[in-house]
């Protein structure tokens, strides 16, 4: 999966968490634009893991401030 | 014979909206079975029925909104004979109220009332054996005298599914400032005992079976309740009535504005994993407007937690009947003496609002460090 694909998940499982966002800006950060508790990102990584098969260990969350960030994550994991 | 009546699923609701029967006469039902969907103000409820039985007769017709308390429908108790619909017997008992009569239906008249979003259910028929005719359905729509509401059953429109919620929410805090005498008090708790004991928990758990502090908070929260029974039930008929069990009313915020708190039953009970996993479900399924009755009308106590918000302190406005509501901020560094020694340690802030007619201040103080005590110790959780 590449990451324009990677791109294409992640903003599904945002707005399925999330059904009323519209655009996300790339490189804001992602709870500036999404209300999101810790509830939801929770969710948000779980639904990552069960489409994508990548792990995402609690202390890589910090690298996950936007939606440019997660994407780039994911897509060094899925190589 | 068993009636089945409205329940009241919370201080902010005086009636109710059939959306759904899940059964039909004839029907055994047993402790705990879904039997009807509710509109309430703030969501469709699913229905549980408390009583092992046998459905006699569906009273109240989908689309009616009724007031709490009202006959239902009627069940015939385990063992309990079953009245049939036409009885040989000679001495007939008197009927009970009359029920909705299912009338013929010609299919054009079917359709029109469908197009309509009339409910074919309560309309009386003019024609040949009391057949409904599309001339019954065209009265209907006019707005003539009509034996039950002629609306389909539907879900509110957004915008008025909003406003409900919002007169909901006003009455029932109104109610709260109004009646309650509330006291209260906050406490800043440490956390760093927690925190590694969570961070370590979670290194070692896949994504989807990984714990959220506010698990823990619950947790904490309940079996300080074991020991300050006080803080648990509600006050009703000027005294305090204790609850049986600690069923936790957690506040939920919905996407679409507003909020609901419903319970997780007998959380001092819980495991960690099984409270986060029912933590969990309870907050997808309030947000997707799919709650049991149970959930709304249980709760002993509500915890509130603004922490994902930023807020450091949080001055809650109590649910009534209950007594009690905790409250907790942000998980943050805060300056912290020890020793002699000041450094920086995660910390968040509880506070408590409670009812000054069950207790007072000494006892919500108490309540409050043997919060804070549990947290400390979170391998006991």
């Amino acid at each position: 999966m590449d990451a324009n694909e990677i791109r294409k998940v992640v903003l599904a499982e945002l707005k399925h968490i999330a059904p009323e966002l519209e655009d996300v800006v790339p490189a804001k950060p992602l709870r500036d634009q999404v209300d999101l508790d810790s509830m939801d990102w929770l969710n948000f990584l779980v639904a990552l893991n069960e489409r994508l098969k990548i792990e995402i260990p609690e202390a890589d969350y910090r690298k996950l401030g936007t939606l440019d960030q997660v994407v780039a994550y994911l897509s060094a994991k899925a190589r | 014979m068993i009636e089945f009546k409205l329940p009241s699923l919370g201080a902010d609701m005086d009636e109710g909206k059939l959306l759904e029967w899940k059964v039909k006469p004839g029907d055994k039902v047993k402790r705990g079975d879904l039997v009807a969907v509710v509109e309430t103000p703030k969501a469709a409820v699913d229905v549980e029925i408390w009583q092992d039985g046998v459905v006699q007769e569906l009273i109240t017709q989908p689309g009616e909104t009724i007031p709490v308390g009202t006959v239902m429908a009627r069940l015939a108790a385990a063992g309990e004979a079953l009245a049939p619909a036409a009885a040989p017997t000679p001495a007939p008992a008197p009927a009970p109220a009359p029920a909705m009569t299912r009338h013929p239906i010609s299919p054009a008249a079917r359709k029109h009332a469908r197009e309509l979003g009339i409910d074919v259910e309560t309309l009386a028929g003019s024609g040949p054996h009391g057949a409904v005719t599309v001339a019954d359905v065209e009265q209907a729509a006019k707005g003539a005298p009509k034996p039950a509401p002629a609306v389909a059953p539907a879900a509110a429109p957004p915008a008025d599914k909003a406003l409900a919620m919002r007169k909901a929410i006003a009455a029932a805090m109104s109610r709260s400032k109004r009646e309650i005498p509330h006291y209260y008090l906050s406490q800043t708790i440490p956390m760093q005992r927690a925190m590694d004991w969570l961070t370590a928990q979670n290194e070692r758990r896949p994504v989807a079976e990984r714990l959220l502090m506010g698990a823990l908070q619950l947790k904490a929260v309940a079996l300080a309740l074991k020991d300050f029974p006080d803080f648990n039930g509600f006050w009703k008929d000027n005294a305090f009535q204790p609850a049986q069990g600690i069923h936790v009313g957690v506040a939920i915020s919905l996407r679409q504005g507003g909020l609901i708190a419903p319970a997780i039953h007998d959380v001092a009970e819980l495991g960690l994993d099984e409270l986060m996993k029912s933590l969990s479900d309870l907050v997808r399924r309030a947000r997707a407007g799919s709650l049991r009755s149970s959930e709304m009308s249980d709760p002993t106590i509500t915890v509130t937690n603004l922490g994902d918000q930023g807020v450091d302190e949080v001055f809650a406005i109590i649910y009534p009947p209950q007594v009690a509501i905790v409250g907790f901020g942000r998980v943050a560094p805060r300056p912290w003496a020890e020793d002699g020694m000041i450094g920086a340690v995660p910390a968040v802030v509880a506070s408590l609002a409670a009812d000054h007619r069950a207790s007072d201040g000494h006892r919500g103080a108490r309540f409050l460090a043997a919060i804070a005590a549990r947290l400390q110790e979170p391998e006991t959780l």
